[in-house]
């Protein structure tokens, strides 16, 4: 069940060093179109959104003035991943050749890698694996790290190239879709450091052997990050495997009452549901996805409106505060949601909750609102019990405890943008 | 509007990055524009022909008194 793809050799002690990565894997061909090839493999993006990586490439490969830069997301700024930060650390040459390929196929001239620069070490990684690749063709693209500010909206595509571009980490506003992402005037690709890493292996063995494992429409591998009950690890998975065999791998032992899916602004599902696959079909009809490949596990003794709560708190102290209702509407989220953990005044917050879910999805300039209010909804559903038990004037029996590793929140004078 | 033809449709929208929740949209045109418990604008309607000059008349004078300028009308081009 354990199929090691990109992760290949994990766990090491050290990152891969370019002849280690070479003897492993061989020189990435010098093919010069992959395009054919990922549209065959189905490749689609693993940092949440899951558009098909093929199509993306196509949709760039046909604008006017060409692509001139292949900017690799690394930045991961979901506290309930680890994916990228292992990948990057097992073998970042994976990552670098995925986005060499993709900038061969495009022919863009230059590659960056941004990872955020509160992580020094898996920045001093990635420098060291660029300077030891060996020296490039005169036609092959430059390759780059940036350190961006880590803040959780700062990984946001747009707000990534609006760094890129002006040095701040404010996610734009693009009414127009497919919106084409620029820096200076020149499109740009933005992908995933896992989806790279997969590129770089379809370069290398072909769309068949992609599609060898996983299911029908999400062939190949997730590296899944599993966490709550359990000490946080990752694990490489293919599609569809279920969600209970991924966590029991990871050494949940106890059948949890619940799973969060998909990352912080993700979808909370029922214990029971957890032999549906790891894909997005199967997923789909409890209205959840595989988002960045989070499975965080709840265990019996948690409140899942509390670790909702303390969830929402951080994820309205991350708002980049530049649209009213996900800089006022998030913060009255989580409030509402701690008073309703606590008992006191439930069932008016309860509706209020409500209404002010539906009022805030679908108005901020990225999808950061929209994530929480998914969040928000589903715990309403899946711990509807507990929402009961609490509206009729019961706190929380398990209080105390808290699963769901959420990191402190900063002040709004703390907060970096630039 | 040079661009009104027969039955097309309109509707206004919001930036809501450029938007600081004056609420000018909302009593200019009341009928299009509601606002939430923070003060920033709801579209209520989402889309209204082109040739109902009352509320093309009440949108366009939205987006002129807009202080953001956060707002424009979008043609709904016909799928």
């Amino acid at each position: 069940m354990s199929l090691h793809r990109v992760l290949t050799g994990a766990p090491r002690s050290a990152p891969a060093t370019y002849a280690e990565h070479v003897a492993q894997f061989g020189e990435l061909p010098r093919t010069i179109d992959i395009t054919k090839e990922l549209l065959a493999s189905g490749l689609t993006g693993h940092g949440g959104a899951a558009f098909p990586t093929g199509k993306k490439v196509e949709l760039l490969k046909n604008q006017r003035h060409g692509v001139q830069f292949v900017v690799v997301n690394a930045m991961e700024g979901e506290p309930a991943s680890m994916k990228d930060r292992v990948l990057l650390s097992t073998n970042p040459h994976l990552v670098i050749d995925g986005a060499v390929a993709l900038a061969n196929t495009l022919d863009a001239d230059q590659v960056i890698i941004c990872v955020p620069r509160d992580r020094p070490k898996l920045a001093a990684i990635v420098q060291r694996a660029i300077d030891e690749r060996p020296s490039r063709a005169r036609r092959d693209a430059r390759i780059e790290l940036q350190t961006p500010p880590g803040r959780y909206v700062a990984g946001e595509e747009s707000a990534l190239v609006h760094w890129l571009n002006d040095k701040e980490t404010l996610p734009q506003y693009r009414p127009t879709r497919p919106a084409i992402l620029t820096i200076g005037r020149s499109a740009t690709l933005v992908d995933n450091a896992e989806t790279c890493a997969h590129v770089a292996l379809i370069a290398r063995y072909g769309a068949p052997w992609f599609r060898q494992v996983g299911t029908a429409n999400r062939p190949g591998t997730a590296v899944v990050t599993v966490s709550g009950a359990v000490k946080p690890a990752v694990t490489e998975v293919p599609y569809g495997t279920p969600i209970i065999d991924i966590a029991k791998k990871c050494g949940v032992t106890t059948p949890p009452q619940a799973f969060l899916l998909a990352g912080f602004g993700g979808v909370w599902i029922d214990g029971a549901e957890a032999h549906r696959g790891f894909d997005d079909d199967s997923l789909r009809p409890i209205k959840a996805t595989t988002g960045a490949g989070i499975v965080v596990a709840l265990p019996l003794n948690a409140c899942g409106i509390r670790e909702t709560a303390r969830i929402v708190r951080w994820m309205a102290g991350e708002s980049a505060r530049q649209c009213g209702p996900c800089a006022f509407g998030l913060p009255a989220l989580a409030d509402d949601l701690e008073l309703l953990a606590s008992g006191r005044r439930a069932e008016q917050t309860l509706s209020r909750l409500q209404s002010r879910a539906s009022v805030i999805e679908g108005r901020g300039a990225c999808r950061h609102p929209d994530g929480v209010v998914r969040l928000v909804r589903s715990a309403l559903e899946v711990f509807a019990a507990d929402v009961v038990r609490h509206a009729n004037g019961n706190p929380c029996v398990h209080a105390q405890s808290t699963v769901v590793h959420v990191p402190a929140t900063q002040r709004e004078e703390e907060l970096e943008w630039q | 509007m040079a661009i009104r033809k027969r039955g097309a449709s309109f509707r206004l929208v919001v930036d809501p990055v450029r938007c600081d929740g004056y609420g000018h949209c909302h009593e200019l045109a009341p009928e299009l524009v509601t606002l939430d418990e923070w003060g920033y604008p709801i579209i209520t309607a989402n889309a209204f022909p082109g040739n109902d000059r009352e509320l093309m008349r009440s949108a366009q004078l939205a987006v002129r008194g807009c202080p953001r300028m956060a707002l424009v009308i979008e043609r709904i081009s016909a799928q």
